[in-house]
């Protein structure tokens, strides 16, 4: 039962009269309507952000104050009261309604064999709607998260593509390196770095991977993924700015500090006759964050 | 009959189901507002996001910057980067439009967290209400999807950062994660796919089902109605407040435009995401202090805190970021989502309540809610490591280290403390800064007496108390004119002789109808002042 006329008559015996709030009501829309026409103006000369945004706050919050304070001091505020109609219907009603669904409900049991061959086109239906996603929406896996572009005797380039010289870097520098051909590409990225050449712990089998102190690490985090880009001298390690995971440049760029769980993979360098540097191979694993397929 | 409520009705009979609507009522306190300023922030969504899309170019095709900001002229930027930034500095109010979208999507998110907030706290969930409950979880995740969404759009330097961790993160799901992350991005990492496929999820898909939840939301309470609070005269089978229209229209129409108001303020005067300062994304540059919107930091603290254990299975790996940020919104959403039918099953409480609890009144559902809540602050902290390092001059170990702690201590601590504040003001009708009202009488003989309310004991079963006619005070919040000429007062609990019984003397008072008054705010000493007794629940007190 919701309430009767004159329950809400009893609470408005008559309007309710407040010449102070009818001012305050007044006075916000016509406050609200002159920031709309200095807002037009505003339009008019060109805009400007902060211009617009306080007229636009005095337009719209005098519209607010006006109506909130109308509906709060000049109409009647109750407190009214409704009753609750019963949500539960009766067992009478449950019933009918369950005899209105079963003569439905019959018809699908009744036809066992029809009702499968339904469920069946209607499955396959839906089912082979999944086939334009799965063949469209993205290429398979593959071994795209194991391969980076890096091959034997690959160029290092610049991210501008000028490929790099032993001359390019001082002791103590660092360059972010590409594949030739694939200056830029997000997977290939890594970081070129020149420590003084006397500190660096050679893991065993890269003996000859650092040649003059260059070294190449991935500069995919291991983590998720972000760039791994700041290097600092001074402790020879380098930062990844989205978690703060170190990695400890002299020792393969095994982790240090962080969420990041496995070093940065390094790539074995080489310096050609024209003093160019190059990769010696591609990494001996996939770069960047784990995923299922990883072991 | 006016003509159009002829007309109307001979069509479709508006005048039946139009009074329903009209006369609805609801009930009358500010926590009910959270979530009208969530539904507000996201009609400004819809309004200003359909603006941008009028100027926004979903496309990671690269071409030479020639517009109006000199720093980045000549450089190799996109053109989602290129039309945000003509967005931002050429289009007419394309800046305060892009700002007021950008905070309404924060303020959006935030207005559900809280109402949800307010919801589990009172108890609002329980039966009836345990699918509301779920529509609204599911909104909520949709809204922190649809803001990261759109956050990534401009192809901003720090979008792209997170897009990249996303990434990371959906290839760390076990089995299918690579196949998914393939699918989802088009790809591997970055791709030229992922602006203009997160741009349709943004703009289309995530707003229409938020729409059809939200209409879903909406529809069950109205006919379920409001929930209320327990006070004088509010029972299980009735809601007291304001009729829908017009007291009700009017407030919440005005608060619209307030809510809108807030925003265009915040759009035009307070600067977000500049993203002119960032760059456009370039997967090997970095910038520092990498930090996503808010309702993200959980997570990006989760993911700070999580040691760095790699598990290699039978040659597969469950990669460390999997726990942090695939396990434990799994949980959190699951949980979350399940909580009236773990509560339920925990309580074994199979009766209908329309009424809410206060806080207090539930020690232990209070304390479990804050102590995780507390638990996802202390992650949205931690997406701070550096910057706290940074600032308070410690190191990055120390602070990483602290907030390890941190994380598992505090929830424990918050639990302890909340459960006990709870239990001793439980049962104590307006503890807290709210005293309970004296009424004051005028008898017959022209002698002023006073009476003090009756404190509330809500028990639900037997609360369907018919209140005596006469007096039935629920000490207020807004006024109500006509009662101050009826000499009904209300002052702050504050002398000791309060022990009549609240029917004695005061037949002149009747009001006749449903007898529910406010008290007049605008009487000396009404509301709420001053320290009054508090009375405990009979037979609860120690427990
Ligand atoms: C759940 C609701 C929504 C949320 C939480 C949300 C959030 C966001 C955020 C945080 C941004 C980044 C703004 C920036 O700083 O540049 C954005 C951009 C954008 N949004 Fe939305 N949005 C929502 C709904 C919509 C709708 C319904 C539309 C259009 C019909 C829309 C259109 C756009 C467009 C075109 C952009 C890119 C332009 C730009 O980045 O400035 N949004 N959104
Ligand atoms: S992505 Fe490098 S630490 Fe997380």
């Amino acid at each position: 039962m919701t309430i009767s006329p004159e329950e809400l008559n009893h609470h408005s015996t008559g309007p309710v009269e407040s010449k102070s709030a009818e001012r305050v009501v007044a006075m916000s829309f016509l406050v609200s309507f002159l920031a709309t026409v200095a807002l037009g103006v505003t339009f008019w000369q060109g805009g400007q952000p902060q211009l617009e945004g306080t007229f636009l706050f005095v337009a719209l919050v005098g519209i607010g104050v006006g109506t909130v304070s109308w509906g709060k001091y000049l109409v009647p505020q109750g407190p009214f009261v409704e009753e609750r109609e019963e949500l539960v219907s009766t067992e009478a009603e449950k019933a009918a309604f369950e005899a209105s669904l079963g003569r439905g409900t019959s018809e699908l049991t009744r036809r066992k064999a029809l009702t499968r061959l339904l469920g069946l086109s209607l499955g396959a239906l839906g089912l082979i709607q999944l086939f334009p996603f799965v063949r469209s929406l993205g290429p398979l896996p593959k071994n795209s998260l194991t391969l980076t572009n890096w091959k034997t005797n690959a160029r290092l380039v610049k991210p501008d593509g000028t490929p790099i010289s032993v001359n390019d870097l001082e002791v103590g520098g660092i360059l972010t390196a590409f594949p030739e051909g694939f200056a830029g590409n997000a997977y290939d990225q890594v970081v070129l770095v020149r420590p003084s050449q006397s500190a660096i712990v050679t893991k065993p089998g890269r003996e000859s991977w650092a040649p003059q102190g260059y070294l190449a690490y991935s500069k995919v985090c291991t983590h998720a993924g972000c760039p791994v880009g700041l290097y600092q001298q001074l402790t020879q390690q380098l930062l990844c700015p989205c978690h703060q995971s170190l990695f400890d440049v002299m020792t393969g760029a095994t982790p240090v500090f962080g969420p990041a769980p496995r070093p940065l993979p390094q790539l074995p360098l080489l310096i050609d006759s024209n003093g160019f540097l190059r990769a010696q191979a591609g990494f001996d694993q996939p770069v960047g964050p784990g995923y299922w397929e990883r072991s | 009959m006016s003509q159009t409520t002829d007309w109307l009705d001979e069509r479709l009979g508006v005048a039946k189901g139009g009074r329903k609507l009209v006369n609805k009522i609801f009930p009358d306190h500010w926590s009910f507002m959270l979530g009208e300023i969530a539904l507000y922030s996201f009609i400004v969504l819809l309004f200003t996001g359909v603006f941008l899309t009028l100027f926004f170019v979903p496309s990671s095709h690269e071409i030479i910057y020639h517009g109006s900001y000199a720093p980045l002229r000549g450089q190799k930027v996109s053109e989602a980067y290129a039309s945000t930034l003509n967005i931002s500095f050429n289009v007419r109010a394309g800046l305060v439009m892009r700002q007021m979208h950008h905070w309404a999507a924060n303020v959006f998110i935030a207005a559900i967290v809280v109402h949800m907030l307010r919801i589990f706290f009172t108890g609002a969930f329980r039966k009836p209400r345990e699918m509301n409950w779920v529509v609204g979880v599911l909104l909520m995740i949709l809204a922190i999807v649809n803001g990261f969404l759109g956050y990534s759009l401009p192809d901003d330097l720090i979008s792209g950062t997170g897009i990249r961790i996303a990434f990371s993160i959906v290839l760390s799901v076990p089995v299918v994660g690579s196949y998914l992350a393939f699918l989802l991005f088009g790809g591997n990492f970055p791709g030229d796919s992922i602006i203009p496929r997160f741009y349709t999820i943004h703009v289309l898909l995530v707003p229409g089902i938020i729409i059809g939840l939200l209409a879903a939301h909406l529809g069950m309470m109205v006919r379920q109605k409001h929930t209320q609070f327990p006070g004088k005269g509010k029972t299980n089978r009735n809601v007291v407040g304001i009729a829908a229209w017009p007291a009700y229209a009017f407030q919440a129409g005005g608060f619209f435009f307030l809510t809108a108001g807030v925003l265009a303020a915040l759009g035009g005067l307070v600067q977000i995401n500049p993203i002119w300062l960032y760059g456009q994304y370039i997967p090997y540059k970095v910038s520092y202090a990498v930090q996503p919107d808010w309702y993200m930091g959980w997570l990006d603290g989760a993911l700070r805190l999580m040691p760095s254990w790699e598990t290699v299975m039978f040659g597969h790996m469950i990669p460390t970021v999997f726990f942090p940020a695939v396990l434990l919104p799994g949980v959190t959403f699951t949980i979350l989502a399940m909580w009236p039918f773990i509560e339920r099953k925990w309580t074994k409480d199979d009766s209908i309540h329309n009424l809410l609890e206060r806080p207090r009144d539930n020690p232990k559902r209070t304390a479990l809610g804050a102590a995780v809540l507390s638990f996802y602050v202390v992650l949205f902290f931690a997406s701070s490591t550096d910057v706290l390092a940074n600032s308070f001059n410690t190191s990055l170990n120390f602070v990483l280290w602290s907030f390890r702690i941190l994380v598992f201590v505090v929830p424990p601590i918050v639990w302890y403390f909340t459960f006990h504040l709870c239990k001793e003001t439980s049962g104590v009708y307006n503890a807290g800064k709210r005293k309970r009202a004296l009424v004051i009488n005028l008898s017959a003989s022209g002698e002023y007496s006073t009476v003090e309310t009756e404190p509330y004991f809500e028990k639900e079963e037997e609360e369907i108390v018919e209140l005596p006619e006469e007096v039935a005070f629920h000490s207020g919040v807004t006024e109500h004119k006509e009662t101050a000429n009826e000499l009904m007062f209300a002052t702050s609990h504050s002398s000791a002789n309060m022990k009549t019984s609240p029917t004695d003397d005061i037949g002149p008072l009747r009001s006749g109808g449903t007898g529910i008054f406010r008290i007049p705010r605008n009487v000396p000493g009404g509301g709420a002042t001053g320290m009054g007794s508090r009375k405990r629940r009979p037979g609860k007190s120690e427990e």
